[in-house]
This record gives C-alpha cells, structure tokens and sequence, in this order.
C-alpha cells in the first residue's frame, strides 16, 4: 500500500499579483452602456408619467402604456376601469400598475445582472474586483426580496394582458373600425412585451422547470421548450421593451400634442 | 520559422513573486500553452505549470491570460494582436503552489461536501431506466470539465476569502442542479441543502461562471437560476407552501417515481439470461452479462491511499516519485476480472 505524500502544510497564500486586474480589453464599455441607457430611460419614463398630459389620443383610441390602466378623472375617454384615483399630481394615472412593473424589472433576472455590474460594481466586469469591501449576495434584507419574482412576473402577465386590451380597443377611428401607424406600434409594443413576459426566468420554471420528469407532463414540457427558447433572448427582449414603450409612448405624445399627425392606412 | 512576441508570466510561490519579461517564438496556429512549453523548452526551464491533454478537455491548464480565466490551449495565438503584450497569471482566486500551478483543493472539499447521487429506494442496480427527455437537463453540467474557471472567477469568493466557507461556487450548483433535476435520484433536500450549505443565496447572477466556460455550459440560466427557482419554491413562496400543505406533497419532488422498481417489469440485463440467444451465438459481452450477479454482495470498497490528513495527495509535485497514486491502492492489478465489474449498491449495507 503506497503511502502518498501531501502538500507540506505552510500560508496558504494568492499570488502576489499588485495590478487589480490585468484585462486589457474595454470591460468597462458594457457596464457605461447599461448605466447611460437604464438612466436615460428612467429619467424619460419619470417625467412622462408625471406630465399627466398628451397620454391619449381621442379619435384613434391610442393609450400610451405608462398611463393604462387610467384611473383618475384626468383621464376622460381613456378610464377604462374607472377613476377612483385622487387626482393628485404625485399620483400617476397608472399608480396601480407602474410598481408592479418596475418591481418586475428590477427582481428580473437579467436586470439584476445589469445592475449589479454596471450601478453596483459587484462586480463591474468579469476578473475585475468588486468595489466593495463586504459582500453577501443575495442572503439578506433588502436584496433577498430578489425572491420574489415571481409575483413581479403574475402581475405583470395581468397588465400585460391590459396592454393587449389597449391595443384592440385602439383599432377605432371617428368612423368606426380605422387602423393607422399608431395601431402598429401599440401592437408591435404588446408582442415585445409579452415575449418579454413570457421569457422569464419564473415562467420559465412555473412552465416546467419545478418537474422532475418532462415524460410525464408533455404539454408542459412544450411549453417549458417553449419558453427556454425565449428565454435565451432574455436580455434583447429586455432593451427591446424599454425601446418599444419610449417609442410608443413618444408616439402618442406627439399625435396628442399635435406635433404630427397620425399616418392613417384605413380611416 | 515564427516571430518574437512579448510575453510577461508571473514567477514565485506563496512567499511572493513578480511578473517577468519573455521573448517568445510563436508559430502560425499555436496556443498560449504552446508558448509555456517553449519557455519551459528554452529560457525557463523551472517554469511550472499544470498541464495534460492539450485539447480542452482534462481542465488542467487553467490560468489567467491578459487577466481573463481561460484555458492556456485553448487560447489562440492568433486573437492576439502582433505587438500585444501577453500576460499570463495564475489563477487569482485559489493560493499559488509555484509559478502557473494553484492550489484548487477548495474545489475538491467542496465537492466532497455535496450529498452524491441517491439511488432510488428499491431499484437494484442495472435496473435503472430513465427517458431522455427527463435526463438531458442533467446531461448538459455533465459537460464539466472541472476546470474551475468558473469557481475562480465568481467575484463571490475571488475578491472576498472569507466567503470561501459559505459558499461553494457554480462548479458546484451546477452539481446540485445535475441531481436536484435527475429522474432517479431520491434526495429531496438538495434544494435545502444548496441554499443553507451552499451558499446560492450569494450569487448575484452577474454571469461570469457562464462567460468563462470553455464547455459552453449556461451555468447560470440553466443551473443557477433555476436552482433558485426551486429553493424560493421551498423557502420563498407562500403560495407553493400553501398548496404544499393543502395537497399533502412535497413542492418539486410530488412525482419521484421509482421507474423501474418492480422487478418483474425490468429484469435487470441478462439476470437469468432467459431472452438471450443461443450460447454459440452469443458474444463475449453477453457472455459476460449473463455471469455478473447484479445481487452479489460485494465486499466494502478498498480505500484509496491518503495521506495524514486524510486525502489524496494535491499536487504530484509533492509526490515522493513521479506519477500519482492509483486511488484504487498499489495492490489492484488490472484489468479488473470481469465477473468482479459491478457496483456496491448502498442498500447492500
């Protein structure tokens, strides 16, 4: 029997390597990015939903998203399920659905590595150190709320639902049934968003990711392939939403404001 | 006959030690390990470094390369510009032995901690069926090379040590997914397990495991995330609790089945060798099958040759002769007989 040799035991030390990193790539381009585009969208989507004005264009039926559901008296035509919000400025007309939504943002999977990295710096890039002292991840309060996805994810299934109902309604002009560029892009919007919805990691495992046998569940197991597809798309769908909502809401902030006019293909 | 390109490879052990200049002759479709062992060829030949197939599949050469994880043969030459200086480290995150060569036993106790697979109670080995359909999720981390670029650059422990307890690393959460996910295994507190024991609740997701795999496993959105899934299904969720408690079953594991358990279903390969043909058309496989008693009691495993601490050595450079020990023990000779080939199943004991 052989009697193997161990390491002599002595300080168990890292390299001395003085440089923080030693990736001589642009790293840090990814991180700006993120940090430009989620600031510059963030400061737009503030001040839209705080204008309380150019948010609906009558004659078509166009309801820019960040005001649907509209639920206070400014609302007019708009209020589709009632107006029992204050009307107080500080209030959006979409106060019951805007948290949701930026809850599902903010515990998505996705954004949370967007975020982390580039606002966070935990880390800012691969192989290039954290910029802070003590880390503990997700394991406490505040960020073990990050668990709670998923109910970030049903509600935004239900206001995604919203959006689709606001993008048939918008299939209206003075005459009756009139569809224009406008309608394109509401529903251009509702596609992305629900592809985004759908490609989310929760749903991803509430499709059929908790079983442990697919043979036994082939409908779900079709809906879990499904969704694992989008799901790799998570990111792009990610952006492409946040461009989708600014260009329709700016879309219809114009045609309300009388900036240009929608283009008309039928009525 | 190739050129002269500026190389800069850290030298020195836990003492210390400092990046030092090299002029390296590089040839038309070599890799950066190809450099190493020309250096070792040439002007250093002291220079150590942990190396063995050369084809990115033993995991051996890992190490930092203009300061990214990679694998030195699997790192080409030509994605470097001619007059870029290349720097080779070792990795950050694990203590230096000497030179390239760490110390990665981290990895090794991590992985002695995470429970084995379970056989399913009452299905004999051999018996063992599973639809493809319900293993492949587990078939891909299956890819691992344990090449543990992935446990080195997760910011997690790379830039905080003392994490190093609580926490064992996407090497191995892609484990704990592997088996949480296998349609035989019987554990049902690997989700428990890897969210109290492991540490999964410390990864952010920043998905750098996954951006350093040379095997391409989505370490992250396959394993990770869906391991978290599973523990906010056991720990998190009030709803999932709530039905758990309603409907009497366990959240995740309500479908264990022991495919396969009733012995008159699958007879296990050849038992009785009633299906097999006649035995001069049978082949020296079946011949073999039909003699392996998949019941016999086996003796307990001969234990591996450690050393004070309990363990395999690390490193062979620490051997006291060239070449490693057989974990078997000395005193095996192979090959193995083949009526010997079977496995000790844990129910036996």
């Amino acid at each position: 029997m052989t009697t193997t040799a161990t390491r002599p035991v002595g300080a168990q030390a890292r390299a001395s390597i003085s440089a923080r990193t030693l990736r001589t790539d642009r790293w840090w381009i990814a991180p700006l990015i993120t940090v430009i585009g989620l600031s510059a969208w963030i400061a737009y989507a503030t001040v839209r939903v705080y204008m309380h004005k150019w948010f609906f264009v009558e004659d078509y039926h166009y309801l820019t998203p960040f005001y649907s559901p509209c639920l206070t008296d400014r609302c007019g035509d708009a209020a589709e399920f009632g107006t029992f919000l204050p009307n107080w400025w500080i209030i959006p007309e979409a106060a019951l659905t805007l948290p949701f939504l930026l809850l599902f943002r903010l515990t998505c999977y996705y954004y949370r590595k967007a975020y982390y990295r580039s606002f966070w710096l935990s880390p800012p890039a691969c192989a290039v150190p954290d910029g802070h002292k003590t880390y503990s991840g997700e394991t406490r309060f505040p960020l073990i709320f990050q668990n709670a996805h998923r109910y970030a994810f049903y509600a935004a299934g239900i206001i995604s639902v919203i959006n689709t109902w606001d993008a048939i309604k918008a299939f209206h002009s003075p005459e009756g049934f009139g569809f224009g560029l406008g309608n394109l892009i509401l529903i251009l919007n509702v596609v992305m968003l629900w592809a985004y919805t759908l490609s989310c990691h929760s749903c991803r495992h509430i499709a059929g990711g908790r079983l442990k046998h697919f043979s036994r569940h082939p409908v779900r197991y079709r809906f879990w392939t499904f969704v694992s597809k989008l799901n790799t798309r998570h990111m792009q769908l990610a952006w492409i939403t946040l461009a989708t909502l600014a260009i329709t809401d700016f879309y219809i902030m114009a045609v309300s404001a009388g900036w240009f006019g929608d283009v008309r293909f039928i009525n | 006959m190739g050129e002269k390109r500026q190389f800069k490879v850290w030298r020195g052990d836990e003492t210390g030690g400092d990046l030092q200049d090299y002029q390296v002759e590089v040839n038309e479709g070599e890799v950066v390990l190809d450099i190493i062992h020309r250096l070792q060829a040439t002007e250093a030949p002291d220079l150590a470094c942990r190396w063995n197939c050369k084809a990115g599949k033993c995991g051996s050469c890992s190490m930092e390369i203009n300061g990214m994880p990679r694998l030195g043969c699997m790192t080409r030459m030509s994605t470097f510009s001619e007059t870029e200086t290349i720097t080779v480290t070792p990795l950050r995150t694990f203590p230096v032995i000497r030179d390239l060569v760490t110390d990665v036993s981290f990895n090794y106790e991590k992985a002695r901690e995470t429970p084995a697979f379970a056989p399913p109670v009452g299905v004999a080995p051999g018996e063992y069926r599973m639809q493809q359909v319900d293993v492949e999720r587990s078939q891909e981390f299956r890819k691992c090379i344990e090449c543990f670029l992935c446990q080195n650059t997760c910011h997690v422990v790379r830039d905080h040590d003392e994490n190093k307890n609580a926490f064992s690393g996407p090497r191995y959460f892609i484990r704990a997914a592997e088996l949480d996910m296998h349609p035989l295994d019987a554990r049902e507190d690997r989700k428990t397990y890897a969210q109290q024991h492991q540490g999964l609740g410390y990864c952010n997701i920043t998905k750098c495991c996954t951006e350093v795999c040379p095997e391409h496993i989505k370490i992250t959105d396959n394993a990770i995330i869906p391991m978290k899934e599973r523990v906010v299904d056991r720990k998190y969720d009030p709803l999932v609790w709530l039905g758990s408690k309603i409907f009497r079953r366990h959240p995740d594991d309500d479908e264990l089945v022991q495919s396969g358990s009733s012995h008159a279903v699958s007879a296990g390969p050849a038992m009785t060798g009633v299906d097999l043909p006649d035995a001069h058309e049978r082949t020296e496989e079946q011949e073999v099958e039909r003699g392996v008693n998949w019941h016999r009691r086996v003796g307990p495993a001969q234990l591996p040759a450690v050393g004070a601490n309990g363990r395999l050595g690390v490193s062979e450079a620490a051997f006291d002769r060239s070449g490693a020990a057989s974990p078997f023990g000395d005193d095996v000779e192979f090959p193995l007989p083949p009526r010997d080939l079977n496995y000790a199943h844990p129910d036996q004991d």
